[in-house]
């Protein structure tokens, strides 16, 4: 049986896994983002809360991925509950530190102006900070939905289900078509969803050139 | 008679929290309607003397007051309106147009838009600022005088009155910078703000201000009207007056 053979017999499973795939990493992406966003402000107020939260989200980070679903098991047990509250974790480091970041890198001559104008901080945060940092936050937010893309694959390991599913019989079948009906999907799902998050960031960036 | 004092410094200091003194003990009134001119070379104390008007620092010692109100009773929001700001690079929000910037603090004062909208015109007009052309432009299409001239617009928006301009023509071509003083001048003139105005450049001082206060090392060193200010006895003042001349004399030196 040739390959698109396969992916033809095969076409409905496919596109619910990859469904499933998709759910798995928008559920972390959007809890990553709600979380990282605001603890990306806070972090920008605060060296002391910058330090914790950045050390905490980069020992997430550095945590090999199969680990941390292994870690998470006995806590969450198995499932895509668990594969989110991982995938979620790791997506919360690139998403707080561009957060940080944008926000550090408004100019400061900006800043003075809004606050000698009298805007009070939650008006400099909503109309000056978080507009000039947007581009660099949603830089954050496509890595990371483009990391967890691939690291999803591996939350079949624990049961979540998605493309990794296809990867994993097919390497215990020894049989290139399965294989290839997960990574397939999956690198391409990836470089769309880059694609398109790229197209957002280009689209929500205001356009301020170099005054 | 004087003026009413619509900004009064007391034996005002601020020291930074390591302890080194930016500004010792500085007694100063400004009047309704005058341009008080601050003059003194970098580091000596201008810009933090700013800060105290409007509140972006506090005193550390003495007490300044801005109509008859220590800064530290006011609302700080509540002042910084009332007052406004324009520093050297202007501070223009980079993604909004030339109009919204304008429009920043009628639109925090809550004006509906329609006021907003004819009073930016109006505002841009009067810095010279053709609306037609220019309002919908973002600020890195304009140039820096433009810029300057928008960043003053948008500090008269709300008609505050009081104006403090911490060395707005500082970064511009010598040409532009003559011109806008000139227009700032009569508008100076025109609108009756108090206004102080800080410089480190003796020239622009005897042209803009009504006094000169000299500033020297966080102390001030002395104020008087600006037309009797380079015949002033101080010796800091007659050293600056002499650093300009001797750099006047370079312009004309001709060929032998």
């Amino acid at each position: 049986m040739t390959f698109l053979e396969y992916m033809s017999r095969n076409s409905g499973l496919i596109l619910e896994l990859t469904l499933e795939h998709l759910k798995l990493v928008g559920v972390a992406i959007i809890a990553a983002t709600a979380a990282g966003i605001p603890l990306g402000v806070a972090a920008s107020r605060s060296a002391a809360f910058r330090r914790w939260s950045l050390g905490f989200a980069n020992v997430m980070q550095t945590v090999p991925s199969l680990a941390l679903f292994g870690f998470l098991i006995p806590v969450t047990g198995i499932g895509g509950r668990t594969a989110v509250i991982a995938l979620a974790l790791y997506a919360l480091l690139p998403i707080l530190q561009n957060t940080c970041a944008g926000i550090a890198g408004v100019d400061r001559a900006v800043l003075e102006a809004a606050r000698g104008m009298g805007m009070t901080p939650w008006q400099m945060l909503l109309q000056v900070e978080l507009p000039l940092a947007m581009g660099v936050i949603l830089a954050g937010v496509r890595v990371a939905a483009v990391t967890s893309i691939g690291v999803a694959t591996i939350a079949a390991a624990v049961g979540a289900g998605g493309l990794g599913t296809f990867i994993f019989q097919g390497l215990s079948m020894v049989n290139n078509n399965v294989i290839l009906a997960g990574a397939i999907p999956a690198a391409l799902l990836a470089i769309s969803a880059d694609a398109a998050l790229g197209w957002m960031e280009r689209r929500l960036t205001p356009r301020v050139g170099k005054a | 008679m004087n003026p009413k004092p619509v900004i009064e410094l007391r034996r005002a200091s601020y020291r930074l929290p390591g302890g080194r003194a930016l500004l010792s003990e500085i007694d100063l009134v400004v009047g309704q309607g005058e341009t008080l001119v601050l003059l003194g070379p970098s580091g000596s104390g201008k810009t933090t003397l700013l800060k105290l008007i409007n509140r972006l620092l506090d005193p550390t010692g003495g007490e300044v007051l801005v109509e008859g109100r220590a800064t530290t009773d006011w609302d700080p929001i509540r002042l910084r309106r009332r007052i406004g700001y324009v520093i050297q690079e202007t501070g223009l929000f980079p993604h909004f147009t030339i109009e919204r910037n304008v429009g920043v603090v009628p639109g925090l004062e809550g004006w509906n838009p329609e006021r907003i909208r004819s009073r930016t015109l109006e505002m841009l007009r009067l810095v010279g600022l053709p609306p037609e052309e220019l309002a919908n432009r973002m600020p890195h299409e304009l140039s820096g005088g433009q810029r300057q001239r928008a960043g003053v617009a948008r500090a008269l928006a709300a008609d505050p009155p009081v104006l403090l301009m911490d060395e707005p023509f500082g970064a511009l071509d010598p040409v532009t910078r003559a011109g806008l003083q000139r227009e700032f001048q009569s508008l100076a003139s025109r609108l009756g703000k108090t206004i102080v105005f800080v410089t480190h450049d003796l020239r622009e001082a005897l042209r803009l201000g009504t006094r000169i206060a000299m500033l020297e090392d966080g102390r001030l060193v002395a104020v008087h009207p600006a037309k009797q200010f380079i015949a002033a006895p101080e010796p800091e003042i007659q050293r600056l007056v002499d650093a300009v001349r001797d750099a006047d004399r370079d312009l004309s030196y001709e060929e032998p």
